[in-house]
């Protein structure tokens, strides 16, 4: 179930270069749209913009309840509303944790109210996210829950991970895995290899993701139930869910834009918006991740977007918090660091930012097509822009790029049938 | 009539060894020879950074860093203020940043800061407008140690290039160990790392420096660098090594593992019968005390260096995208 406020569907006509890659689209269209919902697709003239299926979020991070100094409801659903979002879906890992249906259903009713981009939610595992008794994954469904998840941390015993993949067949609704070996990651806080050797800084291991992306796809595969890998990092990991796929396991995952543009040579200037768990990892590990996000390995880009206080990342890198921001830069970072050099195809970029993560999570997917719920972005791939800390709606500014160029710039997203950003 | 400003100059810091180049390490321990007559004066006061501030601010226990550096501003005739994290507002929970920027404030000339946090020095240099000197950072970096490191080894072997060190013992937790190899790298020198897989594991190889796990490699070495098992930085119920005995038995430099010829360093503070044998400890081969008197100069020679050589000594490394 995604919710948002309610408000009148607008009627509006957007033109530009229609790009529909599940609809084999690609024209100078304009696109009327009449109370919410895509009316007619006439030929148009100006092709200055594209228009495209808006885009899909399955990973974030909003908050709420507990930390409304970092974000909120509302401000994190309008930094998605800017960067082109028209539904996300947030973690459960919130202070309060959302793992009973009565925190589910008041953080429903507060979406009602604030969210301005239809917003599901993720329930928990395990309750508190302790790694060991199940939640109440029935009620929670009924309460509106898309998918269970212990973000943040793993399902550390295997024992208790296969027993929530037997119960959480009565909601058919996916597992989604933080996959991590806390005994090989414990201390660390950067990718294990030259860097954090020259650095000093305590290192997590590829194998501290790999060997649990193993261990979970082999409980998938036992008993038959989906699951979704979320924010891959290491080459040994993709190399497992590829294995598992041709062995027809049901599988899925997601990778983040820092993860596909950075690597850990970044992690020398100790800057703390540099620090993220999974940690940026090698070229190598880039390159595979890249090569899989091009075959649909992997299927979805997801942002992780993790706000954080200033005064939290504002302290030696070994201090600092796991996280960074993106809801607001995930295209434009993307399209400048893959589309432009020639190393991912902007249809392709597009798939994975919308269809792709809707699939995964049952959700409808946003598509240019007559009769439709009108949920669409216009881009301008020219404009260039500079990230600053004071241009964002997200309560916090831990980006990756401040400072940074980017080319490509969401200027209007329709999310269920409403203008939610226009620039 | 405009206003023409020259644009200021770039602010210097000493954060890495890794900022530093080969000409960058020679006019220093240049500079610290020729400051070294000094010491010998009757009146050892030189006058040159009067007028000037040097803050140390310190959130680990030290003793020779923290004295030598208040020493070597004074006989420069800085003003100088020591602030350590106990006793401060610190202990009220005030922030590194804050604290940094309460200090910068008063506006110092350097701030010379020690955390046991990766990072902070960085963090220091970001937030205020002084130049920043590493006194150590976590397990990362501790610039100026390698410095009188390669001051000491100049001083008894005569040159600096093509000189092997053997450093034996917990590497893994010494930011001392770090700095010295990138350093012992950067002057045309190498380095063996000895100790057990666990303090001495392959991914050190990535530093540029070859890795052995049998003492007996320290045979080859011009100079055996011992290191303190860093207790304080290992985490709550990780292990390293089963116990201190096996590891003094293994690793311990004891009299007949020190080859004729050999000069024996160690950062100090020393755990005398555990990685080092009292006997070489008090042997005209130990150079320990040297290397505090080493401490002196080559931190005079920073301070001096910082604050009056035009010539940028360090950049904080980019951040590079794609």
């Amino acid at each position: 179930m995604l919710v948002c406020r309610n408000g009148r569907a607008d009627s509006l006509v957007l033109e530009g270069r229609a790009l529909d890659p599940g609809r084999g689209i690609d024209a100078c269209l304009r696109v009327v749209v009449e109370d919410g919902i895509v009316a007619a697709l006439e030929p148009g003239s100006d092709a200055r913009l594209v228009l495209a299926p808006a885009f899909v979020d399955p990973h974030v991070h909003l908050r709420t309840p507990g930390r409304e100094d970092e974000e909120t409801l509302l401000s994190g659903t309008s930094a998605a509303a800017a960067g082109g979002f028209c539904a996300i879906l947030a973690m459960p890992n919130t202070e309060p944790v959302v793992d009973s249906a009565a925190v589910l259903g008041s953080l429903v009713e507060r979406a009602r109210d604030e969210a301005l981009v239809p917003t599901g939610f993720l329930a928990a595992i395990t309750k508190g996210q302790r790694g060991e008794e199940l939640t109440e994954m029935a009620e929670l469904a009924a309460a509106g829950a898309l998918g269970f998840t212990d973000d943040g941390l793993p399902v550390a015993a295997a024992g208790v991970l296969r027993q929530a993949l037997r119960y959480a067949g009565l909601t058919r609704l996916p597992l989604a895995l933080h996959c991590e070996e806390p005994t090989l990651s414990r201390g660390g806080h950067a990718h294990e290899g030259p860097v954090s050797a020259e650095l000093g800084l305590g290192a997590i291991p590829s194998l501290a993701e790999s060997l649990m992306v193993r261990r979970d796809l082999a409980l998938a595969g036992l008993e038959e139930y989906p699951v979704h890998l979320m924010h891959l990092s290491a080459r040994e990991s993709v190399e497992a869910l590829e294995q598992a796929l041709a062995e027809g396991v049901p599988a899925t995952a997601e990778v983040t834009p820092h993860h596909l543009v950075l690597t850990d040579e970044a992690v020398r200037s100790l800057d703390p918006n540099l620090k993220m768990n999974p940690p940026l990892r090698s070229e190598d590990d880039r390159e595979a991740l890249r090569a899989a996000l091009r075959s649909g390995t992997i299927s979805c880009i997801a942002t992780d977007h993790a706000p954080h206080a200033r005064h939290e990342k504002d302290v030696p890198f070994e201090e600092a918090p796991f996280g960074v921001t993106g809801l607001e830069t995930a295209f434009a970072a993307l399209y400048t660091h893959l589309v432009v050099p020639g190393l991912l195809t902007l249809e392709t970029l597009l798939e994975r930012m919308s269809s792709g993560p809707a699939r995964v999570f049952g959700l409808d997917e946003p598509r240019l097509e007559v009769g439709a719920r009108a949920n669409l972005v216009a881009l301008d791939l020219e404009a260039e822009w500079t990230v600053t800390e004071d241009g964002f709606r997200s309560r916090s500014a831990n980006s990756w790029l401040l400072g940074r160029r980017l080319r490509g710039r969401v200027v209007r997203t329709i999310a269920d049938g409403r203008e939610v950003f226009a620039e | 009539m405009s206003e023409v400003r020259a644009p200021a100059p770039p602010r210097r810091h000493l954060l890495s060894i890794a900022d530093l180049t080969r000409a960058d390490v020679e006019r220093l321990l240049d500079t610290a020879s020729g400051l070294a007559g000094s010491l010998d004066r009757e009146v050892k006061r030189l006058p040159t950074l009067r007028g000037r501030t040097v803050v140390h601010l310190f959130y680990e226990s030290s003793t020779r860093t923290l004295a030598s550096f208040e020493l070597a501003a004074k006989r420069l005739s800085a003003d100088t203020m020591s602030l350590r994290a106990a006793g401060s507002s610190v202990d009220k929970g005030e922030s590194l940043k804050d604290t940094a920027l309460t200090l910068a404030a008063y506006g110092p000339d350097v701030i010379v800061v020690r955390h046991p946090a990766i990072g902070a020095a960085q963090l220091v240099a970001h937030v205020t407008d002084a130049h920043v000197v590493n006194a150590g950072d976590g397990k990362h970096q501790h610039p100026t140690q390698a410095l009188l490191d390669l001051y000491t080894v100049r001083e008894a072997l005569g040159r600096l290039d093509g000189i092997h060190v053997a450093v034996v013992g917990d590497v893994l937790h010494s930011r001392v160990a770090r700095s010295l190899v990138q350093a012992l790298r950067l002057v045309g020198s190498s380095a063996t790392l000895v100790g057990p897989p666990t303090l001495v594991p392959p991914e050190l190889a990535a530093l540029g420096c070859s890795i052995s796990h049998d003492l007996r490699a320290i045979a080859d070495a011009d100079v055996v660098y011992v290191l303190r098992m860093q207790r304080e930085r290992m985490g709550p119920g990780e292990t390293f090594v089963p116990s201190l005995r096996e590891y003094s038995a293994l690793y311990g430099i004891t009299p007949e593992r020190v080859r004729p010829g050999q000069v024996v360093l160690h950062p100090g503070p020393m755990n005398r019968g555990v990685e080092i044998d009292p006997r070489v400890a008090d042997s005209s081969a130990a150079l320990v005390t040297d290397q505090v008197r080493a401490g002196l100069v080559v931190r005079m020679a920073i301070l001096y260096d910082l604050l009056t050589v035009p010539a940028p000594v360090s950049e904080p490394a980019r951040v590079e995208v794609a």
